[in-house]
């Protein structure tokens, strides 16, 4: 990688590394250092790497991202009024500090808890030392590196055997300063039969332009019923990194959505590992693209024990000259005998500058499996269009309708009401004479 | 009402129409047959402003203004209805709320006020009742996985719901049920009247039974071959379509 541009983040370390959170655990420093040392001989993603051969991070590369240990910004809870979901447990992040006078947790059940990663490190270090040693291993690129070595904070969550988690939690990380990285990282431990669902919701306030580089963890214990919804509303000038990465053991049940509406250039991977027989999982996927926007997933499914199940469906819509790029990748290893994998992508584009690159990526290595998959890139349908307006419906209004019922479909699918519903209004905002006819 | 001279129409530089020449006046029904291929979907498509299709030339005026100039939406809300002989599956819409953008769109254009939800539901459930259609339907995905039946029914719905002044109704008396022809024929019957033109695209005289139409045309090649009053439907069911081109009747070429 280009020095310059690295030494600009190993600059920014050195510079806070001191005030990060747990600086007094050596086993951290070290993990810390460690990962620093990676991400300097990897350094970025290039073109070059086959998993991000269509989204160029030049313009991270390029920034002027810095650090801090803690916010500076004093943000109301008024004005975060609007982008709390309703009825949720609520977590709040301000450039990725947890701010607790504006997070409401409310009596938690027994065997639940819940807490920010920086106040865990200060006060109970032990509760993350083998869960973040073990994920601090073969960084998947220079973003798992780079967030290792910069995490200042995140959502602890951790689930006792059988703990159900009734009232849903809401984790809102808002980004309001120009030129800040925050590096976050949520861990959700799930024992066995346990429940919970959890709502990461990146927004912003004031459309700064700031880089985002987070990783969620999610390990589902056996019969665990787990539900991750990702909310992407970054600023139009920021820069989204995100990883889920989720291990699912047997008979456990994993319902992942990720909605990707803004950033100029966002980037999702979403790693689910089958590691015991009979999980299953659902990934549903939603990209909305405009202007010039750039939107990439790539999901990984690995069937690693048998008679997994596995569902995705993703859409996309892409207006003006954004761009988009799905990757979905299913593995089924020799051993992971009846598996189960579909796989689906729909693509609308709305201009002729509108672009988007979907590739499903099946490595099936056992023969006894049932797996497929669809992609398909498409316009608008004339005949629908034609119809709608032959009934006095304006052309624009016909194809605002048509794309929100394209759209709406991911909505609809989503079981957690206040999300949902927030969803929904979302998709109105962004099609409004489509809810002039909806309403 | 509908005034179409010369109409020449072709799709892909591939002539469809080839000299349409038609008159139909406000309280008239025309009935419009003819073979497969004929063009009558192409002329009724035209009528209601598709574009894909190319006017080569020839003129259609409407209400005496020129109707082609107009997008398919200004034509709606001027009151050209087509009943397609396809209805269009929209899924993720339902039913009720292309019913209400319809009419909430025609009556903006007129100048009068949007109907609210309770006004236009009374509205609908007056409309659904007369066609035999359950209420279900308007909560349901405009024709998706509705029945063919159901389909042109629910096209049959929107025209009456959308009061047009000249409706085109395509083969809309196909893949009905005898008891749904009936119901059908009942809501067309019932638009009739001195200020609204009606004209039916169908093949079976059947539909003709229980509404008499002022005129038949019989279309072939993208022609009217032949125009007569309402016992040229029946000399049609009896003798098929084989004489009319031929030109073995010495009513050939009589214009419409
Ligand atoms: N989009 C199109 N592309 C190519 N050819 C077309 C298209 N639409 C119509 N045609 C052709 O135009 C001719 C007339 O078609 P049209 O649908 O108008 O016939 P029709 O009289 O309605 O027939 P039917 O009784 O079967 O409904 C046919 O030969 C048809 O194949
Ligand atoms: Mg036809």
């Amino acid at each position: 990688m280009n020095m310059a541009v690295s030494n600009l983040y190993l600059n920014e370390f050195s510079r806070v590394k001191t005030a990060l959170p747990g600086q007094r655990l050596p086993w951290l420093t070290n993990m810390r250092e460690e990962a620093l040392a990676s991400f300097r001989t990897t350094g970025f993603p290039t073109l070059r790497d086959e998993d991000w051969k269509y989204t160029s991070v030049a313009r991270i590369e390029q920034g002027h991202f810095s650090l801090r240990a803690a916010t500076t910004q004093p943000v109301t809870a008024r004005q975060i009024e609007t982008l709390v979901l309703p009825d949720m447990q609520l977590l709040v992040f301000v450039d990725g500090h947890h701010i607790p006078t504006l997070s409401r947790i409310d009596a938690l059940p027994a065997g639940v808890t819940v807490a920010s990663i920086a106040d865990l490190l200060e006060r109970e270090p032990e509760t993350l030392q083998s869960l973040l040693t073990r994920q601090s291993r073969g960084y998947s690129s220079g973003f798992a590196a780079l967030n290792v070595a910069c995490m200042a904070d995140g959502a602890y969550i951790h689930l006792a055997e059988g703990a159900v988690l009734e009232t849903s939690i809401h984790l809102l990380f808002v980004a309001c300063t120009d030129n800040l990285a925050s590096h976050c990282r949520n861990q959700l431990i799930a024992g066995a039969n346990s429940r919970a669902c959890i709502v990461e919701h990146h927004a912003m306030l004031g459309a700064a332009s700031y880089f985002t580089n987070v990783v969620t963890s999610i390990a589902a214990g056996s019969s665990a019923r787990i539900e991750h919804h990702k909310l992407q509303q970054e600023s139009p000038k920021a820069f989204h990194i995100a990883a889920v990465n989720a291990d699912l053991n047997e008979g456990s049940h994993f319902l992942s959505s990720s909605f990707a509406l803004g950033g100029a250039l966002s980037r999702t991977d979403i790693n689910v590992t089958l590691s015991g027989e009979g999980a299953e999982c659902s990934l549903d996927g939603l990209y909305m693209g405009d202007g010039r926007q750039h939107m990439d997933h790539h999901t990984c499914i690995d069937h690693s024990k048998p008679r997994g199940t596995s569902r995705e469906l993703y859409k996309g819509v892409l207006a003006g000259a954004s761009r988009a790029v799905f990757n979905g990748k299913v593995i089924v290893h020799p051993d992971a005998q009846h598996s189960d994998a579909f796989q689906t992508n729909h693509n609308l584009l709305l201009s002729e500058q509108a672009e988007v690159d979907t590739k499903p990526q099946l490595e099936i290595w056992a023969d006894d499996v049932k797996c497929s998959h669809g992609a398909t890139v498409g316009q608008l349908d004339d005949n629908q269009v034609f119809y709608l307006r032959s009934r006095g419906v304006d052309d624009s209004a016909a194809r605002a309708l048509l794309t929100h019922a394209f759209a709406a479909e991911m909505v609809d699918r989503v079981g957690l009401a206040s999300l949902r519903s927030r969803l929904d209004r979302l998709l109105r905002e962004r099609l409004p004479q489509s809810s002039e006819v909806l309403s | 009402m509908l005034d179409i001279s010369n109409l020449h129409v072709s799709i892909d530089n591939k002539p469809i129409l080839r000299g349409i020449d038609l008159t139909v006046k406000a309280g008239e029904v025309h009935a419009v047959m003819g073979p497969n291929g004929s063009g009558k979907s192409t002329l009724a498509l035209v009528l209601a402003g598709r574009d894909n299709y190319a006017v080569t030339a020839g003129e259609v005026r409407y209400l005496g203004h020129d109707l082609l100039t107009l997008s398919p939406e200004e034509r709606a809300r001027e009151g050209v209805f087509l009943a397609f002989q396809y209805p269009v599956e929209i899924p993720g819409v339902a039913n009720i709320y292309l019913l209400k953008a319809a009419l909430n769109a025609q009556r903006l254009h007129r100048g009068e006020a949007e109907l609210d939800a309770v006004d236009f539901l009374a509205l609908v459930r007056d409309k659904l009742k007369f066609m035999g259609m359950d209420e279900a339907l308007l909560y349901r995905p405009v024709n998706q996985g509705f029945s063919g039946g159901e389909k042109k029914r629910n096209e049959i719905l929107q025209m009456a719901v959308m009061e047009p002044r000249l409706a085109i109704l395509d083969e809309t008396d196909s893949g009905l049920d005898i008891d749904a022809l009936k119901v059908v024929a009942d809501g067309i019957e019932n638009m009739r009247s001195p200020q609204r033109a009606l004209i039916l695209v169908t093949h079976y005289q059947r539909l003709l039974n229980y509404i008499v139409p002022d005129r038949v045309h019989v279309l072939s090649q993208g022609r009217i071959a032949l125009s007569g009053g309402p016992e040229l439907a029946l000399e049609l069911e009896h003798r098929g379509y084989g004489w009319v081109d031929a030109g073995k009747d010495s009513r050939t070429g009589v214009m419409p």
